[in-house]
């Protein structure tokens, strides 16, 4: 092995430049790779965060559409339980009309929370605007944007909401921008017990969750709807609401993968080519060496050596170029508020993965080679001399 | 002496196979002794080449026996012909095929290392002193690709004998040197046959050469026409 290792290395540092180009051609498919899927990986995460990052993955909910759930402190604690699930947050919601005056009526989306786990998931805290604060007390209210204005209302006024035929007096703790007009439109938020008081029993409508792989969404809602059944609940989640981005997000993965298994082949065949070409160049080499009493085994080894150290330096200088590539892109390719057009995700794993892949494509790649050349025979050689 | 090297009814035929098989070499009989300096002559296409090929278990002998220090080659595997190569035969060709990529000394040095020995200072010291011997002291850190034909056909000498081989086949050694160097290389090879008492069996189409050595076989068509001794 050792003798091979050093041939090997004598037979690339003696041809510089060719050895450069090689390794070169390698770096450059390496360096596309790792920049493509980290691009797409940051795409994609970029866009099932701004999509689902801030709204419940799998949300629990009663068998019975108009029912509610009352003994959901056994369900939220079993929830709580269970790693898979990030944060686990009761909610109450009730639908109604709000009104500041009698001229000004708007409809209201009262959803009743327990802040502590309901802002790691919709972090309200950040949406506050000016001196708003979180609806902490009884019969507080935190208003969307949007909907504060139409009714006319600032900070402290009191509205009052209609559910059924009752009237409820509420005082505006403030309000928030969501950046999404709907929920500005027609949310309003307040404690759990403000809603449960409103309802008139310490009921919540559903159980909102984030959880680790938001890509298990489908398969957790599936366990839990088995084990839920018993409580008369089922689940729904973010997968099978949102079956296009989804597929988008499943066509955006296959294209990458496209790119990557293009970009293997072409470095394989890249290789492949130029060590069979050495091979030739070196058969005179190779005969004498056999003509000396070198097995065919090493004879073979010292291309597969070459393919070896060929894939060792393609790999780093294509990781190195790859993440010069996409610093480059992070640092230049900005919005207008300085925020990168696409934020990419450098994955360790994946770029390990990357240089791996090379590595072993490297060796195939020499394969071929070092067939040949163990089956180079001496007389081989002195007869094309 | 003790035989050396033995082949018994060697035959020799390219193209078996096919409908016009060519026959090379023809039910030939040789013995080599041990130290002794042989000269092998014929015109080109007598078989002398195949027949250095087939000694050097380099090729196959189609049938008959190649007895190389008493043991029968025909029947070893690639990696036992590998070995006795290394360690038994040393090979100068016409075209020296030295690696260009290494120093003289490294090219040397590359049948020991193939048989994975540990090199050893004794294995060094060796290689300068056939360095010496051939008087490359002064080039032998140049890359053989840097070397004049001259200087590279002795670094093939030196190279032949870093093993200490019992055997040493040269195929027109001198072939492409002019007659100066030529007179130079034969000179060296004798004081080496004298001083390691390694056996010399050579190709030459060069007569005046050939005449000097102690035994001279002729090949002609693939047989042996004349076998004298000096």
């Amino acid at each position: 092995m050792k003798l091979a290792f050093q041939i090997a290395w004598r037979f690339l540092t003696s041809a510089k430049r060719q050895t450069l180009i090689i390794i070169l051609g390698i770096s450059v498919g390496v360096s596309v790779q790792v920049f493509i899927g980290s691009l797409i990986s940051g795409l994609q995460a970029s866009l099932v965060d701004t999509t689902i990052g801030q709204s419940s993955q799998v949300t629990i909910i009663p068998l019975e559409d108009d029912s509610s759930i009352s003994n959901y402190d056994e369900v939220v604690s079993i929830l709580k339980s269970d790693d898979q699930f990030n944060i686990v947050s009761p909610a109450l919601d009730l639908g109604g009309i709000v009104r500041n005056g009698i001229e000004n009526t708007e409809r209201i989306v009262f959803r009743g929370f327990n802040f502590e786990d309901a802002n790691q998931i919709y972090a309200f805290d950040e949406k506050l605007l000016g001196d708003s604060q979180l609806p902490n007390n009884m019969n507080e209210v935190l208003l969307g944007v949007e909907l504060g204005e139409k009714l006319g209302v600032s900070k402290g006024d009191q509205i009052e909401m209609l559910i059924g035929t009752e009237v409820y007096t509420l005082t505006v703790s403030g309000f928030f921008d969501f950046k999404v007009s709907s929920l500005n439109q027609t949310w309003g938020v307040a404690s759990l017990e403000t809603a449960q008081g409103i309802k008139g029993e310490p009921v919540i409508s559903s159980i909102e969750t984030q959880i680790n792989e938001v890509f298990d969404a489908e398969t957790i809602a599936l366990t839990y709807d088995q084990s839920l059944a018993s409580y008369d609940l089922k689940t729904k989640n973010w997968m099978a609401d949102n079956q296009d981005l989804l597929s988008g997000l499943q066509g955006q993965s296959i294209s990458s993968l496209m790119i990557q298994i293009f970009v293997i082949i072409s470095v394989v065949l890249g290789i492949s080519s130029t060590l069979a070409i050495t091979v030739m160049q070196k058969s005179k080499q190779i005969g004498i060496m056999k003509a000396m009493g070198i097995t065919d085994r090493d004879a073979s080894l010292v291309f597969l050596s070459e393919g070896l150290f060929l894939g060792v330096f393609g790999a780093i200088g294509g990781v190195l170029f790859g993440l010069g590539l996409s610093y480059a892109f992070t640092t230049f390719a900005l919005n207008p508020d300085g925020t990168p057009v696409v934020p990419l995700l450098i994955d360790g794993g994946f770029i390990a993965l990357s240089a791996g892949i090379a590595l072993v494509a490297c060796l195939l790649a020499s394969l071929t080679p070092a067939i040949k050349s163990s089956k180079l025979t001496v007389i081989e050689v002195i007869r094309n001399a | 002496m003790r035989n050396i090297v033995e082949l018994r009814k060697i035959n020799k035929i390219y193209g078996e196979k096919t409908l016009n098989p060519t026959q090379v070499l023809f039910d030939l009989d040789l013995n080599f002794e041990e130290e002794s300096f042989n000269s092998i002559i014929g015109q080109s296409g007598s078989g002398k080449s195949t027949l250095l090929n087939i000694l050097g278990t380099l090729d196959k002998a189609t049938s008959g026996d190649v007895i190389i220090g008493g043991k029968d080659t025909q029947k070893m595997k690639k990696n036992e012909l590998s070995n006795l190569r290394n360690e038994m035969i040393g090979f100068i060709f016409q075209f020296h095929y030295l690696l260009p990529e290494f120093t003289a000394l490294e090219n040397v040095l590359m049948p020991y290392r193939i048989s994975k020995k540990e090199i050893t200072q004794e294995v060094i010291d060796r290689a300068h002193e056939l360095l010496e011997i051939v008087g490359l002291t002064k080039v032998k850190n140049n890359l053989a690709i840097n070397m004049s034909g001259g200087q590279q056909q002795r670094v093939a000498i030196a190279r032949s004998l870093i093993n200490q081989p019992k055997i040493i086949l040269a195929d027109e050694p001198t072939g492409n040197l002019d007659s100066d160097t030529t007179e130079q290389v034969y000179t060296l090879l004798r004081d080496i046959n004298k001083k390691y008492k390694t056996t010399f069996i050579i190709i030459t189409h060069d007569r005046h050469i050939a005449e000097k050595a102690d035994r001279i076989v002729e090949i002609k068509d693939g047989r042996i026409n004349l076998d004298i001794k000096n």
